[in-house]
């Protein structure tokens, strides 16, 4: 069952009824109920992720892959079919296109160690965008610096937009891998990483995109975005922390070399030689993260148990409220403002610097994320050192959204 | 805790008017500081008659608590020799850390306690110290950058 025919027979998005699903939506701070503006940084967890890793936890647990006993055969079907999850998830082909990593910075390590470091030479180059998350460029700096490749970044414009025609002029005959966010994590943009992907495939460009904030607020098809790499983390996707997802095309992760060499990833070791073992476990040496897996398994079934047409209209009016909201305030300035944007708003208020609105926030209940958001070069483009970002969820509120303006307002006389 | 706790008229007037903030002319020591969990950055230049810091200024941008510590600070150290500005430093670190720390010797830097009970803010506080120290160290004195990291 993919997401959209899930959808279609699930009820109509409805917040209060889906906030009682998320159990900390519950607590209050501070003496006021919590107003959880930080989807960007994680995502809370719905009862079903945290009874189906408790299930586990209580019941199953074994080592995958390993024993014939009757634990260790539930441990590796419930993985395995977490796998399942994800392959629907994402509309791949097969589970060998789906590697279970720690989250979106190893996949990202991932395919810069063992995809590009063995193909790059000097000359050759690597294609980023200014808009990249620190774990989309600091991998490949490394892999630049190992082989004498050399990193190009394509520009982003004041309004936080990337523009195809300047990335496509940079993808030039020299560039062997194009790596770029699917939604920026510091302004939200959604990039044009349909036509992106396309134009670097007619080149004969590799392509990799960084999907972590995407996959909350975005159906995804990774056959048909066309892209040879996928990854995203658990945790921003209502997922418990530590497990991610690299999704790679079979024949480009048959012709890598394993990342890690350990158990699980082998099918026979003599001191002679090693026989690796087929995909995806060629890239999970060790035991990996089966509960972590199993809870992600759980986020994407309740996900397809939503009505996600409804939460992403739920989602994009939030956006919309906030913008109006925050806009109206004086001195404030909102930052990022592409024509496509997630549900999320990056801003700075003149006088008040980012951290002390983010603790005077707090201070009324209202989480939300200050600082450079690993994205430095963002923020040196802005000629900014931080910003606050308040991002959503489909659980959130208008009303949340009013104390987070409240708050700001607040902020502005304390230090006015 | 109170917010206004954290946010004393002092701290709100020195991040509002630093004292001593700009650049120093022939300094004899700088050192920079970075705190990369808010992205505060400062610049701290000394001018030294033999022991006694004769002259502090400071330059960057940082949140109201950083802002205000390294403006307090410049006040406090200015016409110290290196050990007592030194044992400031010392004092300060145990007001934000310690909890029976009272800052009754501190004078205005006193102010600076409320930030003991936001334990993700200490950091912010104590930046233009640990910049102070490394500024004040023979080795490091000339153009070396601390994080608070």
């Amino acid at each position: 069952m993919n997401r959209s025919a899930a959808a279609s027979n699930a009820p109509r998005f409805d917040v209060a009824t889906v906030r009682r699903d998320f159990p900390v939506l519950e607590r209050r701070v501070r003496g006021l109920p919590l107003a959880y503006l930080d989807n960007g940084a994680s995502a809370q967890r719905p009862l079903a992720v945290i009874e189906a890793v408790d299930d586990y936890e209580r019941r199953h647990h074994a080592n995958v892959h390993r024993g014939v006993h009757t634990l260790s055969q539930e441990a590796t079907a419930l993985y395995e079919g977490a796998r399942d999850r994800v392959v629907e998830f994402l509309n791949a082909r097969s589970r060998a296109e789906i590697v279970f990593v720690r989250g979106t910075t190893e996949a990202v390590n991932l395919v810069a160690q063992s995809w590009a470091r063995p193909r790059l030479s000097a000359g050759d180059e690597v294609l980023i965008t200014h808009l990249e998350h620190h774990a989309n460029i600091v991998p490949w700096q490394m892999v630049c610096e190992q082989t004498g490749a050399r990193l190009v970044v394509a520009p982003i414009d004041e309004r936080g937009e990337v523009h195809a025609e300047a990335v496509e002029a940079l993808m030039g005959p020299r560039v062997r891998l194009f790596a770029c966010a699917h939604v920026s994590n510091a302004l939200g943009t959604v990039l044009p990483v349909e036509r992106l992907v396309a134009s670097a495939r007619a080149r004969g460009i590799t392509t990799l995109l960084d999907g972590a904030q995407a996959v909350p607020h975005l159906p995804v098809d990774v056959r048909a975005l066309g892209c040879d790499f996928y990854a995203f983390s658990g945790h921003k996707l209502f997922a418990p922390t530590g497990i991610g997802v690299l999704y790679g095309r079979e024949a480009l992760l048959e012709s890598m070399p394993p990342w890690q060499g350990g158990g699980d990833m082998i099918l026979r070791v003599s001191f002679a030689g090693t026989t690796y073992n087929e995909l995806p476990y060629k890239f999970e040496a060790g035991t990996p993260n089966i509960s972590g897996a199993i809870g992600l398994g759980a986020a994407i079934d309740y996900l397809s148990g939503l009505d996600l047409g409804g939460a992403h209209a739920h989602e994009d009016a939030l956006l919309a409220h906030a913008s109006h909201a925050l806009e109206g305030i004086p001195g404030l300035r909102i930052v990022g403002s592409a024509s496509r944007k997630a549900s999320l708003v990056s801003f700075v208020v003149q006088g008040v610097h980012p951290h002390d609105l983010g603790t005077v926030l707090d201070e009324v209940g209202v989480a939300i994320r200050t600082g450079h958001h690993c994205a430095m070069p963002v923020m040196e483009f802005f000629r900014l050192p931080a910003t606050a970002r308040a991002s959503f969820a489909f659980y959130n509120t208008f009303e949340e959204i009013d104390r987070l303006a409240a708050g700001v307002q607040r902020a502005r006389q304390l230090f006015g | 805790m109170e917010l206004n706790d954290l946010y004393r008229d002092v701290i709100l007037d020195h991040n509002r008017n630093p004292r001593n903030f700009g650049p120093l002319q022939n300094a004899d020591a700088q050192a920079e500081g970075f705190n990369p969990l808010c992205g505060d950055r400062l610049t701290l230049r000394l001018k030294l008659d033999g022991d006694t810091i004769a002259d502090v200024r400071f330059e960057g941008d940082g949140c109201a608590i950083s802002t205000a510590s390294a403006s307090l600070m410049t006040e406090a150290v200015k016409g110290k020799t290196r050990a007592e500005a030194l044992d400031v430093f010392e004092r300060v670190h145990r007001l934000l850390t310690a909890d029976d720390a009272s800052g009754a010797d501190l004078g205005k830097l006193a102010a600076l306690s409320g930030v003991r009970e936001y334990p993700a803010r200490v950091k912010c506080a104590s930046l233009c110290w640990h910049t102070l120290t490394k500024a004040l160290s023979p080795a490091d004195g000339a153009g070396a950058a601390v994080s608070t990291e």
